[in-house]
């Protein structure tokens, strides 16, 4: 029986990004959280290697308290249990930060984990950093980018698409494997599902303390980079600003336009009649 | 063969030289930098036959050949060169245990990564050994006044851009998108030395089996490489009013383009995705409808040339970067367009 170990990341719904129209960002604060699109893969992945092979799914992730919910969710599709590693001076760590708070998590409460699995990057900040750093500080094999995952015994083999060549891989447990949305549709949640985990569902939470993490080393206080600024890059570029009925725009745009979209296509769209 | 000059390191990620040259365009910029800080530029390279490795390509030109000298002429004073069977296929491991020895024997100032699909993994893995700082696919580097890295990246999934030190811990990693910096061109008077490094004879065995590996034929570059290109965006309202632009892209001889919302919603496959995990684009004109314009997407489509967006929001960022704002419904503005190309292709006929 396998362990496999999921790592996830709550991040916020992108078709509901409640927009500040003033400053013409993202209102992070009130956006809702949903479980990135990649992690999803990796516990769609974790739920077919167990189908198949027989194993038990963990589900771990650092963030907010509200985190939670998504842990449950995992444990309505299939999970056997959740860790959710939050605390405040957890707050702000950069990839190598959290990739060293995980891997405390998982040595700690995932002894004789075989494979873990990540998303391969994150729809908030997709870096793709924290899974390959996850690998070093457990000191396993890793691989990024994989597609389609099978395992046999104690051998898994990958499938990715890296830059222009397609490369096969296999390597031993255990192992972590960073996984690409796309390949498989995960499935829906249950109804009654999250309510049945809400009730029955195990959750262990761990602050920073009950890890063992030096608090130097953690946070932002741990991070080795540093945010100096944040700017908003909208170019204030002199445009021309077309308003009113879309027929008579469209017109409008032609009528000045037509060379310039023409010469791009290379036909002629001009609007005389030519015979 | 140490000097007292800071070096600035790019790894040399030459395996998909011919559509690839982010390692050209991170000499260039690592140029640029060392100026600024009285530093040299160094190139390191891991491989096999890499004197070979553009030989082919290059045969009418006798004057240059191998990925070292290829590096010298484009801006690299040094280059750090291991050259072995063992290293015939790019391997994550191996790479990364050759780099952490050079760089803790070499003690480079920085190390600039180019953000293909194996530096976006080899950067982080690095950076964790040599436990260090590390921003990913920077659209921007510079000096600060301190002589500092100042690494520019796409922040918080907004239209937003932090600039990042690392102020303590050395070296100042990035990982750099392709397509930022302009590579200087190829000067094969440029002189540089190249420093041959023997395989450590410590290196460990591949944890990971590469058991096959191909290279496609041919990449699919039709969106990267169009002239015209009709993006869309959660504004066009509907899977069925999104099918619309494949329509307007097909009467302007053009490519479809997305979001990572459109995307999300299924409107449109994952290979249609313009952004920082999907494809960049730098056409002639493009079309935008209904896209508000986060960072992680304009900084892949902001190299167009000419920009028309549609959005019934004016402060939209993507209106910001327009040339042409239309403030409008994107998809009735997409049927008007539609209906009016028809007309006017008519009248060609």
């Amino acid at each position: 029986m396998l362990k496999i170990v999921v790592c996830l990341k709550q991040v916020p719904m992108v078709s509901e990004l409640p927009w500040d129209p003033v400053m013409g960002t993202i209102q992070r604060d009130i956006a809702e959280g949903m479980m990135n699109p990649a992690c999803r893969s990796a516990l769609e992945t974790a739920l077919r290697i167990c189908a198949a092979e027989g194993g038990e799914i963990t589900a771990v992730t650092m963030g907010p308290p509200m985190a939670e919910e998504m842990l449950r969710e995992a444990i309505s599709l299939g999970a056997a249990r959740g860790i959710l590693l939050t605390d405040r001076k957890m707050a702000g760590a950069d990839t190598s930060v959290t990739s060293h708070i995980l891997a405390r998590a998982i040595k700690m409460a995932c002894v004789g984990f075989d494979l873990v699995l990540c998303g391969f990057s994150t729809s908030d900040s997709e870096t793709a950093q924290v899974g390959p750093q996850l690998a070093e500080e457990l000191a396993i094999p890793g691989v990024a980018g994989a597609d389609g995952i099978e395992a046999f015994g104690r051998t898994v083999r990958m499938q990715r698409s890296s830059d222009n060549f397609i490369e096969i891989m296999e390597m031993d447990l255990p192992c972590l494997i960073t996984v690409t949305e796309g390949e498989f549709a995960p499935r829906y949640v249950p109804l009654g599902g999250i309510q049945a985990a809400f009730e029955d569902g195990e959750i262990l939470t761990l602050t920073a303390a009950d890890l063992g993490c030096d608090p130097e080393k953690i946070g932002v206080k741990g991070s080795a980079t540093r945010i100096m600024s944040v700017t908003s890059p909208t170019a204030v570029k002199k445009n021309l600003v077309l308003t009113g009925a879309p027929k008579r725009i469209v017109e409008q745009l032609f009528a000045r336009f037509e060379d310039k979209i023409g010469g791009a296509i290379g036909r002629d769209l001009k609007a005389e009649k030519t015979k | 063969m140490s000097t007292s000059k800071k070096a600035i390191w790019v790894f040399g990620d030459y395996r998909n030289y011919f559509q690839n040259r982010v390692t050209l365009q991170l000499l260039s910029r690592a140029r640029e930098l060392a100026e600024k800080i009285d530093g040299m530029v160094c190139a390191v390279v891991f491989g096999h036959w890499t004197d070979e490795w553009l030989g082919e390509a290059l045969s009418n030109n006798p004057t240059f050949c191998g990925v070292a000298k290829e590096y010298i002429a484009h801006g690299a004073d040094r280059v750090y060169l291991t050259d072995h069977s063992r290293l015939a296929a790019y391997s994550m491991e191996t790479y990364v245990f050759l780099m952490e020895r050079l760089a803790r024997q070499e003690k480079p100032e920085m190390i600039l990564i180019g953000a293909t699909a194996f530096g976006r993994e080899f950067a982080p893995r690095l950076a964790k050994r040599l436990d260090t700082g590390l921003t990913a696919d920077c659209i921007g580097l510079d000096i600060n006044k301190d002589g500092l890295l100042i690494q520019i990246a796409p922040s918080f999934g907004g239209n937003l851009v932090a600039e990042i030190i690392t102020p303590q811990r050395r070296p100042q990693m990035a990982s750099v998108r392709p397509g930022i910096f302009q590579e200087i061109p190829h000067d094969h008077n440029r002189t540089g030395e190249v420093i041959n490094v023997p395989l450590p004879r410590d290196i460990p065995a591949d944890r990971v089996r590469l058991v096959r590996s191909e290279r496609r034929l041919m990449r699919e570059q039709k969106l990267e490489d169009a002239s015209l290109v009709v993006c869309g965006g959660r504004g066009m309202g509907s899977k069925k009013k999104f099918a619309k632009l494949f329509e307007l892209a097909e009467l302007l001889g053009g490519e479809v383009g997305a979001t990572r919302p459109a995307v999300y919603a299924n409107w449109v496959g994952h290979e249609a995705l313009v952004g920082q995990a999907g494809k960049q684009i730098r056409p002639q004109i493009l079309f935008s409808f209904g896209v508000s314009g986060a960072i992680q997407h304009t900084a892949a489509c902001n190299n167009a040339k000419f920009i028309v967006a549609v959005n019934k929001n004016p402060e939209a960022a993507m209106m910001k970067l327009a040339d042409v704002a239309i403030v409008a419904d994107a998809s009735q503005v997409c049927a008007a367009l539609i209906q009016e190309l028809k007309r006017r292709l008519r009248l060609r006929q």
